[in-house]
Order: C-alpha cells, then structure tokens, then sequence
C-alpha cells in the first residue's frame, strides 16, 4: 500500500513539475496546488498507512494510528489553501496591470505609465 | 481573462438572466448548507470537524447565492463587512489565549467547566470554542473575500 | 509564571498590534501611532528576555501544556534572545523610517499590520523548538513578504512579486518533503528530542544524509546560497525602501539560522560530507556576489549582492561548527542585520532625495549632506570589517576557526572578500559623494527627519554594537554554545522526562 502511495505522489509531482514549468501563469499556479498535494501524500505514507482507531486513550483499543502526520496535512491544508487563494488574486492583478499571462513576457523592468 | 477563453474557442461570455431554478433553489440550499457548517463546527469538538471546515463551508453557502444572483443583491441579503469578519475573527484567536494566560498556565492552555442547564441537562463549556469561533469567522471571511475580490465584483 | 509568557511576547505583541490596526482601519496615522509603540515595546521586552535569559539559562515554554516531546515548545535560548532583540530593533527603526517614505496609499492599505504579522512569523522561526512549527511560522513570514513584495501595484512588484512567489511555494514545499523524511526517520518533529534520538541511535544513518540535502536546497532557497539566489537579486530591487531594508536584514537571515540551527542538531553524522557541501556552496556564495558587486553601480544591487557575500561568511562560520566558527558565525550574523538595514535606509534616503538609482549619475553630494555622507563612509567601513566595528570580530573568529581546520583557502576567499566589500562600498561612496555629477541633480525637497533619525540611529546602534563586543561576549558565548554543543540545547528535555 505504501509503494502505491509513494508511485501516485510521484506522480503527482512530476507532473507538478511540468506544469510548472510551463509559460502560462495559470498552469503554473495549477501545477503549484498539485503539488503541494503530493506533498501531502507523501507525508500521510511517511506516518505509515494502517488500519487504526482514533488516537484517544481508551482501554478497549490497542492499535491507533499516528495523529502527526493528519494534523500536518491539516495544517499544511490551510496553508497551501491561503496560498493558493492569494497567488490566484496575484495572478488576476498581474494580468490587468501587465496584460499579459505569459511568463515569457515577464522579464526586464517594466515601465509604469 | 477574456483572452484566454477567446483562444479557448469562446467569443463571448454569455450570462444567463433567466436564472430561475437555480435562484430558488439556492435560497432553500443555503440555509440547508448554512445549518450543516454550524453542525459540523460544532461537531468539531470531539469528532471530525470544527472551525475551518465549518467556516469554508459557510462561505461556499454565500458563494452559492453569489452564484445566483449578484453581488449587490447578496450585500442586501447579509449586510455583512467581510474585512470586520476577518478582524473579529483574528481578535479572537489570539486574545482569547493570551487571556488564558491570566489562569497561570502555559499559552493556549484551554479552560473547561461544566455547567448544569435546566432543559440540557449538563452542558461542558469549553474556551476552545471561543478560539474556534475566530477561526471559523477569519476562514469564511477570507475565503468571501477574496471569491468577491476574483469575481471583479468588489473593487 | 513568567517563563510561561516572556519567550510568547515577541509573537504575541506584534499580531496583536496588527490585529488592533485592523481594525482601526484605514487611518494611517493611528496605525504610525500603533506600530511605533508596539516596536519600541518590543525592543524593552526583548532586551529583558536577554538579561533574563543570561541569567537563568534558556526559558522553555510548553504550549497548551503538552510536555516536550509531544506538544509544541518554544525554546527561548541565547541565540533566539539575540535574534528576536535585533530583528525588534530592525523593525523599530525601519517603522520610523516607513512614515516619511512609504507613502499615503501603502500606508492605508494595511502595510503596517503586514510588517507586524511579518515580524510575527519572523520572531516565532526563531524562537520555536518544534521544526513543523518552524515551517507553520515560515510560511506566516512569507505570506505576509507576499502581500509586502506587491503592495502598491507597480509594474515591477508585480512582476517580480510572482517570481517570489512561486520559487518560495515550491522551496516550501520541498521543506515539507524534508520533513516527512525527517518524520519518517525519527518519530519525532521536537528538534531537541530528534537530536536525542539520533545521537543515541547506533546503526547506519545515511538517509539523513540524503534529509540533509532536502534541507540545504530549501533553506538555500529562502537564504540565496550559490545555485539558488537568482531569484534575490530581481525579486529585492523591485518593493520600496524600507521593504527592501526588511527584507535583506531580516528575511535571508531566517534562512541562514534555520541552516545553523539544523545543521548543529540534526546533520551530525557525516558532517565531512554534509558540512563541505555547505562549505563549497558559502564559497561559491561569496565569489558569486563579489562579482556582483563589482560589476553594478546601482546603488540598490550593489548592497542586494553584499546581502550574499555575508550569507557566505556566516555560513563559512556555521559550516565549520567549533567554539570560534559558532562564535564568529552567530557575532556576523547579528552585526550583518543591523548594519544592511542601516545600509539600505541611508542608501534609500539618497535614493528619495536625488531620484536616481545610479552611482554613476550622482556626484558632490557631501556638499548638501556631510552628515549621511560620513555616516555611509562609517557604515561602509563597519560592513567591510575595519577594526572598530563590529565586523572585524565577527570575520576574525570566522578566518581563525577556519585556519585552524585547514581550510586555508576558504579563510583567505574570506579575507579577499572583505577587500571586494570595501571596495564596492567606497566606490558607491566616492561616485555619490566626491567629485561634480556629469549633469546638475535636482535635490527634491523631501521631508527626511524621521529617515535620517531611522538611518543614522542604525549606526550608531552598529558601532556601540562593536564597541561593546568586549561587555558583550558572554552572551555571544553562550549562544554559540547551543551550536557546536548541541546537547546544551536539548538538555532542557531532561527535566521533563
């Protein structure tokens, strides 16, 4: 199950990696949120996948799973969700002010009028 | 965007006005929605849920109307100041556990009591749930924000 | 009861004066009012938590009052104490200078509050015990140099805003890789019990060598080591002055703690290769803004390119990990944050004052402005390392623990670095101050009592800073302690268990 995991976020990053490279803002900010997903992923199979009860002392349960690594993701959840959020609002300004979504065009200094 | 849809195969962003099912079923829908995000916020307590989660899907409830109709109509619907939800919230969440330092403890460190309610019976009341009420008021209000602020509609 | 909260002020104050400036909202005279006290309060707290700190050794708090190795911790030990102190006195001084240079309209659109929360972000990097904590408080630092970096709107910001932007998500991203690797290895994100832990694991531990290098790639990133600054250079030229200023004091320096911090408590079983990866790429850090800074002569560029040939310095000491590389690293690092802010705010005030960005078109200047232009000689000199200042210690210890690894090479590259330093600096100073300009300058008439307050009070906070090295040095030694004796810092885990 680990192996599977471990091959699908591999995947997921590569193909982030494609989209990032690519020229279009938006596929960049796109390729940047799968990304992070499989980050995510990847984190989860590090805590080791299993079938386990709720991390909650109780005398009755003797397998739990590892809370870490959800907690993580949680917190790595909200953060990707901001940045992805502003980097969206960033890309809409960009393209009224620059007029452009390509990032070839992104380069020199530009001149304000 | 407009370029980007043209080069899509797109000529022009049509808006349909005619958009009756959808207004009437959203109004029925959001208070439907509305009351799930006050559950599972609630729920978050002790099983999965709480105050981001619950204040995402508030949000998406507005969004929803958003959808609907406009955003001047929405404003008149729920007058409220995004930037106010998202200061509120933020006061919250950090005034409440630096107060709950007044107990002597450690930053964040929680208080709980019990409280017997005539109708209830005992209820816990619980300071988290001040702190999580900051989150879920900066989550909804970010995430309206900023949704209005993409959708062009508020300068 | 006071340990539970001196070690949070430094980051509860700051985003509770944001969270107050939000609501007060658009005014900026209140948010000016709000943001100078919360900085001058800082800095009194600060300068306490040090005394506090020299007296009865590192204060340790437990959020939520989760024991150590479980919950989050906030170790408040000597390094964090002189961090935080300058990183408050930055910010103190680089508000003062925002007032009269920022402008009306940054001012009504938050830019106050976003420095708090930057400086939030900033202070809890360097106080927290816990590495997912570290990244949490990385990520809050960034946002908010996001919103920073593009607030105002111009062409340029935006521009270079998104490079910034994507390159930190994506290092960011990497940071969460290490520490799922970390995780994965360890058990634990609690920095002192995954050095516990580690140090008293037996077998081979080679993947951490591999963890090691995820780590050098993301902190490389966010501090602009040798391959990976070519975002620095374009993304720091474009925001304003007291931005800029911000930025190269404060937010590269994050970087390089956090590669001193890991490197001392994580990365110690291989450290012939790990440390000399670090080691090569400082070198080549230094050499790649050396030329730098000899080949522009806009004014900004040149200090952006001594922003990297410091970073190579420090970690040059860092790398080298004994008593006097810790202790010469940990002294530059200090010295490097108050005098590029000091740098950056006197070169602002020339900048706002002629209009020009370029050295080569100015000329005569110390006719109008004796007093900034003997200051940039001073600040010139005290970057460069002369005696006096504060420079000179820091560089000593740095080149002697690097001689006496038998690292000659690195140690001169070192001192021929000063020279290129000195020399890009004094050829600043003389275009912009000696001589006639090519053309007549128009001097705007500007309003600049509070940016020469913020400016020259920099360097005389830097000299006293290097006349006191000597009153200074117990401190100095008892932070570097938790570098090249890492069990210093994770003693506090003993009381505990």
């Amino acid at each position: 199950m680990e192996l599977v995991t471990i091959i699908l976020s591999g995947i997921l990053i590569a193909s982030a990696t494609y989209l990032i490279l690519s020229k279009s803002v938006l596929r960049v900010i796109v390729g940047v949120s799968i990304l992070s997903h499989g980050v995510h992923l990847m984190i989860l199979t590090m805590g080791q996948l299993k079938r386990g009860n709720v991390p909650v002392l109780d005398d009755t349960v003797s397998t739990y799973s590892d809370p870490l690594p959800q907690a993580l993701i949680l917190t790595a959840i909200v953060i990707s969700f901001a940045l992805t959020a502003y980097s969206l609002v960033l890309l809409l300004r960009n393209y009224k002010e620059l007029g452009t979504d390509n990032t070839e065009d992104m380069k020199g200094v530009p001149h304000d009028d | 965007m407009k370029s980007t849809l043209k080069r899509a195969g797109y000529n022009k962003v049509q808006r349909q006005m005619n958009d009756v099912f959808i207004q009437f079923t959203s109004k029925v829908i959001f208070l439907i929605i509305l009351l799930f995000s006050v559950n599972l916020f609630l729920a978050g307590h002790y099983t999965p849920g709480g105050g981001f989660v619950g204040g995402l899907l508030a949000a998406s409830a507005i969004i929803l109307l958003l959808m609907a109709y406009d955003y001047e109509t929405v404003k008149k619907m729920i007058p409220v100041n995004f930037h106010l939800m998202i200061s509120l919230g933020l006061a919250l969440a950090i005034v409440v556990p630096t107060l709950l330092f007044l107990f002597g403890a450690p930053f964040f460190t929680h208080q709980h009591t019990y409280v017997t309610v005539p109708v209830f019976g005992e209820v816990a009341l619980h300071t988290a749930v001040i702190f999580d009420v900051g989150v879920f008021l900066t989550v909804a209000g970010t995430s309206l924000l900023i949704v209005t602020l993409v959708g062009g509609t508020e300068k | 009861m006071t340990t539970n909260i001196l070690p949070m002020l430094p980051i509860i104050l700051p985003f509770i004066a944001g969270v107050i400036m939000l609501f007060i909202g658009k005014r900026p005279i209140p948010h000016r009012m709000v943001s100078a006290v919360t900085g001058l309060m800082m800095v009194g707290i600060a300068a306490f938590n040090i005394y506090y700190v020299y007296k009865n050794g590192a204060m340790v708090t437990f959020i939520s009052n989760w024991s150590a190795p479980f919950g989050i911790s906030v170790v408040y030990d000597m390094v964090a104490a002189l961090l935080v102190f300058t990183t408050s006195l930055v910010m103190f001084f680089v508000v003062i200078y925002s007032f009269q240079s920022i402008g009306y309209e940054r001012e009504r659109y938050y830019y106050y509050p976003m420095v708090m929360f930057m400086i939030t972000g900033i202070n809890g990097a360097f106080t927290t015990g816990d590495i997912f904590n570290m990244f949490v408080f990385f990520e809050v630092f960034l946002l908010a140099s996001y919103v920073l970096i593009t607030l105002g709107s111009r062409k340029i910001q935006l521009q270079e805003g998104f490079k910034y932007l994507v390159v930190n998500i994506v290092s960011s991203n990497f940071f969460l890789i290490g520490l799922a690797y970390l995780y994965s290895v360890t058990g634990s994100l609690n920095m002192a019990d995954i050095h516990i832990k580690l140090s008293n694991y037996d077998g081979s531990l080679a993947i951490m060598t591999l963890v090691a290098v995820v780590f050098i790639f993301v902190f490389a990133t966010k501090a602009g080591l040798f391959p990976l600054y070519f975002w620095m250079p374009g993304s720091y030229s474009a925001p304003p002055m007291p931005v800029i200023a911000l930025f190269g004091a404060l937010l590269t320096k994050v970087g390089v703690y956090a590669i001193a911090r890991t490197f001392s408590l994580f990365f110690t079983s291989d450290t012939a290769y790990t440390h000399q990866v670090l080691l090569l790429l400082a070198l080549l850090t230094i050499v790649a803004g050396c030329i730098g800074a000899l080949a522009y002569t806009d004014m900004k560029k040149v200090i952006i390119y001594n922003i990297m040939i410091a970073i190579g310095v420090i970690i040059v000491g860092f790398s080298m990990m004994d008593y006097a590389g810790t202790i010469g690293g940990m002294y530059y690092l200090i010295h490097d944050m108050i005098i590029k802010a000091a740098l950056f705010l006197l070169v602002g005030f020339i900048i706002y004052r002629t209009g020009k960005n370029d050295a080569a078109d100015l000329g005569g200047l110390i006719k109008q402005h004796p007093v900034v232009g003997w200051t940039f000689f001073i600040a010139g000199l005290s970057l460069a390392g002369v005696p006096p200042f504060p420079g000179f210690f820091g560089k000593l210890y740095i080149v002697e623990s690097a001689f006496d690894n038998g690292h000659t090479f690195s140690a001169i590259i070192v001192l021929l670095s000063s020279l290129i330093v000195l020399y890009s600096i004094m050829k600043v100073f003389i275009k912009v101050f000696w001589g006639e300009p090519s053309e007549p300058i128009e001097l705007k008439d500007i309003k600049s009592d509070k940016l020469l307050f913020s400016a020259i009070g920099l360097v005389i906070v830097s000299t006293v800073f290097g006349l006191s090295a000597d009153f200074l040095f117990p401190a100095f030694e008892m932070a570097a302690e938790a570098f090249y004796n890492p069990s210093s810092y994770s003693n506090y885990l003993m009381g505990v268990e």
